[in-house]
């Protein structure tokens, strides 16, 4: 590719998604954005950068940028934050708006939908504590394929065996066909998606008490990163609850979030719980 | 070390599952067909068993069935690996006493996230 066409197509990518390409990357633009040429009846990557020069489309655009996210996502990822979730997060956050009894969570890159609907299934596990309690999950992703996948919420048999366990499977899928499952719809009414980008305005989406932003902020530069951490803490309510990737941190990157002791991967706002969170139970 | 009895008929398989278990640190032994994994049982109780469905002589299943009777037989961790991949065969095996299942195909990923939610991991 050259040098010009990948520097055209990676600021593009950055500068709509956040995701950093370096030079050694440049064989996933390729292998990413060949579809999409081939989508819009082009024949090379060159052909894709010589139509975005002559014309920003945005169609065309978005069609790049969602291409080259990675959607990699599994039911119950690391475990822990669901651990975490159960025990700890919801029995705090049950006794903080016992008065409103109303929760609201947020995925914030959601992919194909299963960490929201993971929460969605503890919550159904606890469901003899929430009653008479409205809670709102939401689900937002830049990829608007993602956005429909996880409406959808049909999984390939791989895919319901990754982290679910089978007795969660029993209780809360549907075979639909052979190798095909499908999340039920009480599970499936709990959580809303809607297409979002993490860069832009969040618009009116309200104030969550529990954010689950979890390997995202990975692909992003510094800056860029403490953009969205900084936006994100302008929309969590003073006591709430962030939960990052594992290979993500606040240190280093925005002062308004500190880590909570002895619980990787789990944040709060820097002037939250000066005597930390214990785990009930 | 951790003990893992793995229960197949296809040599294959067992191969490929025991290649699996040594790397996380299981010493592994086999049997092809549920049997010879009983009898096995019976002289000493692995702490994980993999098991396929579907084998000559006696099958999964009964071979589940017959484990759990054995004196300490509900202590092992049993995990389905088969081809069958219907609800009904999923609550069978449960019914069983199976802890765990897994349809076939395999891999490594899946194997470990199932460990891992059984506590088998570290
Ligand atoms: C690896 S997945 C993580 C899914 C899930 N949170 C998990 O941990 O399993 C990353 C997701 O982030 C989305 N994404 C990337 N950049 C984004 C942005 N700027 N705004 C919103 N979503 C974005 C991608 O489309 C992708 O679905």
């Amino acid at each position: 590719m050259k040098q010009e066409d990948f520097d055209l197509l990676s600021t593009l990518v950055r500068q709509r998604s956040g995701l950093v390409l370096t030079p050694e990357k440049a064989y996933l633009l390729e292998s990413r954005l060949f579809p999409v040429a081939r989508k819009h009846n082009m024949k090379s990557l060159e052909d894709l950068a010589q139509a975005l020069r002559a014309r920003r489309d945005e169609t065309l655009m978005f069609d790049i940028t969602e291409a080259m996210t990675t959607n990699e996502s599994f039911f119950f990822r690391d475990q822990k934050p669901f651990t975490l979730f159960q025990k700890t997060i919801l029995p705090q956050m049950l006794a903080a708006r016992a008065a409103k009894k109303h929760l609201r969570i947020w995925s914030a890159a959601a992919s194909s939908g299963q960490e929201a609907y993971s929460l969605a299934m503890v919550c159904a596990e606890e469901a003899a504590k929430l009653q008479g309690w409205k809670i709102d999950i939401i689900g937002t992703d830049l990829s608007r394929e993602m956005v429909n996948r996880a409406k959808a919420g049909i999984y390939s048999q791989f895919e319901v065996q990754r982290g679910l366990p089978v007795t969660y499977l029993v209780k809360y899928f549907t075979q639909i066909a052979g190798d095909k499952w499908q999340i039920k719809d009480n599970i499936r009414q709990m959580v809303q998606y809607r297409e979002a980008n993490l860069l832009a305005d969040f618009g009116p989406i309200g104030s969550f008490d529990i954010v689950y932003c979890r390997n995202v902020l990975i692909y992003f530069d510094l800056p860029t990163k403490g953009k969205v951490l900084n936006a994100i803490g302008n929309i969590m309510t003073p006591d709430g609850f962030l939960l990052l990737g594992g290979a993500e941190t606040v240190l280093g990157v925005c002062d308004r979030f500190k880590p909570m002791p002895g619980e990787h991967g789990l944040y709060c706002l820097s002037a939250a719980y000066p005597q930390g969170v214990k785990a009930v139970g | 070390m951790k003990t893992c009895l793995i229960v197949d008929d296809s040599r294959v398989i067992r191969k490929v599952a025991r290649q699996i278990f040594e790397s996380i640190g299981y010493a592994c032994t086999e049997a092809e067909d549920g049997k010879v994994a009983l009898d096995a049982c019976k002289t000493v109780l692995p702490q994980f068993v993999l098991l396929d469905w579907n084998m000559p002589v006696m099958n999964g299943l009964e071979f589940l069935r017959a484990l759990r009777q054995l004196p300490g037989g509900d202590k092992p961790s049993v995990v389905f690996c088969t081809t069958e991949n219907d609800l009904n065969h999923i609550q069978e095996a449960l019914g069983a006493g199976a802890n765990e299942y897994i349809m076939k195909p395999f891999d490594a990923d899946i194997i470990r996230g199932k460990l891992e939610q059984l506590g088998l991991l570290d």
